[in-house]
Order: C-alpha cells, then structure tokens, then sequence
C-alpha cells in the first residue's frame, strides 16, 4: 500500500541550523496495515508522515502509494490518497466554517471543485449519520461553526473529515497529544473503530507507549531519522513498554531514552 | 467667540441635505468597491494593494473605449477583465515568485499608473461626457440611449437605484459563488491554508482567482464611478483601498452591533455596502462642516485606525493586566470594608 525507499530529508541545508530529519527511510505497508510510530523528539515522525503527504520535495528517494509513485506530486494532488488529522486541532478544520462545510469540502478530496453547491441536501442526511455515530452530539449542530466546538471535538470532525472519501493511507500524527486524557482516549477509541471498519491502511504518531502497543498490528521506532525498529503480528502482541526502552537504548547505541514525555506516559 | 459664532452661522443645513443624494450614490459606488475589497481581505485573508490602480484602470478603460465609439456594455466588460488582469499578476507575483502578499500589491499597483496612463492616451484626465453619450437609465427620458452611460450624477437619483440594483446582483451572485465548491474551497484557503491543501485544494490558484474575481469588481466600480462622475482620471484610485476597507470594516462593527449571532454571509456583504454609505454621508458631514477636502484622506486614515482598533481595544479591556490589579484591590477594599 505504502512504500518508501530510502528517503532522505535535510532542513536548513549549509546553515548553521543544517538539520538531517530523515536519513534514509525504508517503510513498507501492507494494505489494512495500521502502524503506530514512537520514538523521541525530533526523531523524525512527523517529518516522514510529511515527506508522505507531499508538504515539501523529499531530497532523495522514492515514495509509492498502492502502484502509483507520487514522488513528484504535489501535497494538493496527494490529498487525493491520503487522510490526516494533526497534531494541532485547529489545523485539520476551518474555525469560521460550519461543520457540515467542513464536511463537505473533505468529500471533494480529489475531486474538481465545481460551480454546484458547495453542500447539497443528500449530503446532510449522510453527514447526520456518520456524525450521530460518534455519540458526541454533533449531529445536532451540523450548522455549527466549527470554531464553537472543544479541541476533542474538532478531532473528530478532522477524523471523519480524513476518512469521509476512503483514503489509501491515514496519517495520525499525534492526534490525541493535545487533548485531556479521558477526551484522547475517545478519539483513539473512534480512530480505531473508523480504521477497522473502513478496512483502512494508517499510520500512526504517537508518544504514548502503551496506546503504540494497544493499538495497531506494527509498531515502528524511529530515531535519528531513522527506522530503528520494526515489529508486528504476535511478536507485537506480545511487546512490554520495558521491552521498547530496553530496544531503543540497544538500537540507538546505548542511548538513554530521554524523553521525558515519553517516559511520563508510561 | 466671534469667529465661532460665524462659524456656525455659516454652516447652511440645506447644505447638508443638497449632498446627501450625492453622497449615497457615492457610498453606494464605493461599497461595490468594497465589495471587491472583501473578497481579499476578509475571504482570502489578504491585504491586496493592487486595487488603488485597477480602480484606476477600470475608469480609464470605460472612457477611452467610450471615445472609440464601444456601447458602454463592452466597455464595462473590458473594464472587468482589465481588472481580473491586474488580479491575477499580483496572484502570479505572489505565488509563483513567492513575493510576500502586500509587496505583490504593491507592485502591481506602481505598475498599473504608467499603464492607465498608456491606456488614457497619456492624458491623466479624460472626460466621459453625459451629454455625448446620454443615458441608459433616465428619470427625465430626453436622452435615453440603449449604448448611453448607466449612470451619471446629472440624475443623482437614477444613479442612485441603479446603483443599488447592481450592488443587490453582486451581492447574489457573490453569495451563491462563494457558496459553490469552488466558492468554498477558496473560503478554506484563506482561513486555513493548511487544512485547505491537505483536502486536495489548490491553494494557489484558488489565492489567483480570488484576486482576480476582486479586481475585476474594483476595476468595474471605478467603471461605474468614472461615468457617474463624468471622468476617469489616473489618480482616481489614490487611496481606494483605504476607503475599501473602511467600509469593509465600519459595516462590519456596525452589522456585529445589531445582529450579533445571526450576522450571516449574505448580511455581511449587505453590511459592506452599508458601511460605504455610512463612509460618504460622514465624509458629508465633514465637508459640510468646511473641513478642508485635501485633508479628507487624514480623516478616513483616522476612521479606518478608530474602526479597526475597536474590535482589538473591547478584546483588551476584557482581559488586561491592569483590568486584574484593579478587580484584586476592589475586592481587598470590600474585604476590608467587610472585617471593619
Ligand atoms: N519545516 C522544518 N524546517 C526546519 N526544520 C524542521 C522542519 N520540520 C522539522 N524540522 C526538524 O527536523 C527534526 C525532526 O522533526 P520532526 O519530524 O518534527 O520530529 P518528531 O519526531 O518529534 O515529529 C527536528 O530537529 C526538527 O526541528
Ligand atoms: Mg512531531
């Protein structure tokens, strides 16, 4: 489904600020796959969840999703494949537009915008199921302007907004890391349940070792801008915290896992 | 005390009331004008400085393909695609070359006064004369002229309801674009770019078409205001956008004031031209006051500042560190007053 091949990104390239972000990633997903992806700050997670959307040219290497190379794509051309929710709650939606706008403009992922109406009648009976499905009460206030609603609730919206026109591939990059615990347990708890009906490949950002564990059939480890640790099926079933740290101190060459975020959500 | 005296002696209310039709026709005028304003800087998000010229250019247009004999229909027509020329330069300057938003403006805007200069002939003032080309809409029908201009201040009033009538179609056709998909993608883009890419959009073309949809409106306002005036001149644009957004901004706080909540989209671009008649009828009232007119401009820099401030100044007053000191010692007073 996915497929990198040694891609490389630098930041800032002969600058003092001259930053290696990925340094030869090589990542393979097989459709229905749904791989979580720790590792410590500025390891480089979100830099490859990007390199994967098309934010910026990678400097090197290839990217492919399900037979199609989109290396050369645009981050607006590979919307057409991809469904992500960010970090920030106020990223993924327009504040000043109401929910079913919202809504509305992520159906047309991909497609060309035309003169119809931006929202149309059909739509709104659709949208009032998926939403009453979520048990929040949005489906109540579908007029709403989004701007209105808590952070957990503008999670879910970009949730529904990322998988509303099934995507290849959906990229969470720590989505829940800006919300209260109980109201990011939630979100995880829909992330999940909209990845196993939708039969959908994703990837997922995380600084919660134990949502990495619980959650997915892979887990990977990045460090340095590099995958450092790749595991799935039984062997994941199976995996403690205490086995990640004790991992990632091996792989990274006795390096102390140090950060504190990580270690605190233990 | 004197001098005082003579001064309000002076001031002739019937004055006043002799230019209030001008001044809503006017208002009118300037509030299309603003419409086109809107588009950027309220939708895009976008302060487009372009418009000081392509109001210009659409005023020069109108008159030189008038002189050439051209019905006003096409000359207004071509007045609107010039505009959407402008539009989309500084959209090209801005995304293709990465030139930051107001700079891009900028440029176009230095660019485009030679160019309405070579458009009028090198003349900086060209006449466009009512009694040549008579009128389409006319109250008194002696010159009534299918090919005539649409309006002139010669019939202040017909100015005024055509004016009107051609405000209200903006407004519809605005409300239902904006509501299109393509309307609301571009919504998206200036609100929130990111979220716009990541749903497909194409943020540059989309920041494209929305300046060249707003100058195009400027160029046809300067369009309409050049034959309600009876002259396009180079300088006619000079501090447009200015006006622009002083009744983008005036309509705004007033319209927030009356309908809080319930201020939709359609009561937003109904408040923009509103805010531009507000503008002409203080400008009014300012004149009529014998405020010199080359300071006129002082003036609506200072309204457009007041405007802009209150919004900002009301969102402080709620939440200033003064406010905190002054609340802890009023209630250590009561604390005080309480023990004793
Ligand atoms: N757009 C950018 N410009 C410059 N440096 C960046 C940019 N994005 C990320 N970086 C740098 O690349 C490194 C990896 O960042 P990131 O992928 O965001 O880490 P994380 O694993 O915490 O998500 C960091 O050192 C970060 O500062
Ligand atoms: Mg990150």
């Amino acid at each position: 489904m996915l497929e990198i091949k040694d891609v490389f990104k630098t930041f800032n390239k002969g600058t003092v600020n001259e930053k290696v972000a990925l340094n030869g990633v090589d990542l393979k997903l097989n459709d229905g796959d749904f791989c979580t992806i720790i590792g410590g700050n500025g390891a480089g997670k979100s830099t490859m969840l990007n390199a994967i959307a098309g934010v910026w040219p990678v400097d090197r290497g290839v990217i492919f999703l399900g037979d199609k190379d989109v290396t050369g794509l645009p981050e607006h051309k590979r919307a057409l494949y991809l469904g992500r929710v960010f970090q920030d709650p106020m990223m993924g939606t327009v504040a000043d537009m109401e929910i079913i706008e919202n809504l509305a403009i992520a159906a047309r992922r991909g497609k060309k915008r035309s003169l119809r109406w931006g929202v149309t009648k059909a739509e709104r009976e659709k949208y009032r199921e998926m939403l009453a499905q979520f048990d929040l009460g949005l489906e109540n206030r579908m007029t709403s302007k989004v701007g209105l609603l808590s952070g957990g609730q503008r999670q879910a919206i970009t949730l529904l907004m990322a998988t509303i026109k099934k995507p290849q591939l959906l990229l969470l990059d720590e989505h829940t890391a800006a919300l209260d615990p109980k109201t990011a347990a939630k979100v995880l708890e829909l992330s999940d349940k909209i990845i196993a009906e939708n039969k959908l490949t994703a990837l997922m950002v995380t600084h919660n070792m134990h949502d990495a564990i619980a959650h997915g059939n892979r887990l990977i480890m990045m460090n340095n801008g590099k995958i450092i640790f790749d595991i799935q099926g039984e062997e994941k079933k199976k995996l403690k915290t205490s086995d990640l740290l004790e991992k990632f101190s091996v792989a990274s060459g006795g390096q102390e896992l140090d950060n504190d975020r990580m270690l605190l959500s233990k | 005390m004197d001098g005082f005296l003579d001064y309000f002696g002076s001031l002739d209310p019937s004055l006043f009331v002799a230019a209030l039709p001008g001044n809503i026709a006017q208002g009118i005028l300037w509030g299309i004008m603003a419409l086109g304003v809107y588009i950027t800087f309220r939708i895009l998000n976008f302060a487009d400085l372009t418009v000081d010229g392509s109001f210009a250019t659409g005023g020069a247009v109108t008159a030189v393909m008038l002189m050439n004999g051209s019905p006003i229909w096409i000359a207004m027509l071509v007045a609107f695609l010039a505009g959407i020329t402008a539009g989309l330069v500084t959209g090209l300057l801005h995304t293709f070359l990465g030139i930051p938003d107001i700079l891009s403006g900028i440029l176009s805007q230095i660019a485009l006064y030679p160019i309405n200069l070579h458009i009028m002939n090198k003349f900086s003032n060209l006449p466009i004369k009512v009694d040549n080309y008579g009128m389409v809409f006319t109250s008194n029908s002696e010159k009534m002229n299918i090919c005539g201009l649409i309006m002139s201040m010669r019939d202040v009033y017909t100015a005024i309801i055509v004016a009107a009538v051609i405000a209200v179609i903006i407004m519809a056709i605005m409300y239902w674009y904006f509501g299109t998909e393509q309307g609301s993608a571009i919504r998206a883009t200036g609100a929130n770019p990111k979220m716009a890419s990541a749903q497909g959009i194409n943020i540059s073309i989309d920041k494209i078409v929305a300046l060249a949809l707003s100058n195009g409106l400027v160029a046809f306002s300067g369009s309409l205001l050049a034959q309600y005036q009876g002259f396009a001149d180079v300088n006619m644009g000079r501090g447009s956008i200015v006006i622009g957004l002083a009744a983008v901004i005036i309509g705004q706080v007033i319209g927030e004031a009356i309908f809080r909540k319930n201020f939709n989209f359609i009561l937003r671009l109904l408040f923009v031209v509103v805010g531009g008649i507000i503008y002409y009828l203080v400008m009014g009232i300012v004149l009529w006051l014998k405020m010199p007119p080359e300071d006129l401009k002082l003036f609506t820099a200072i309204i457009v500042a007041v405007f802009l401030a209150i919004p900002y100044l009301r969102g402080k007053s709620k939440n200033s560190f003064k406010r905190v000191v002054k609340m802890n010692r009023k209630s250590a007073k009561l604390e005080v007053e309480k023990n004793a």
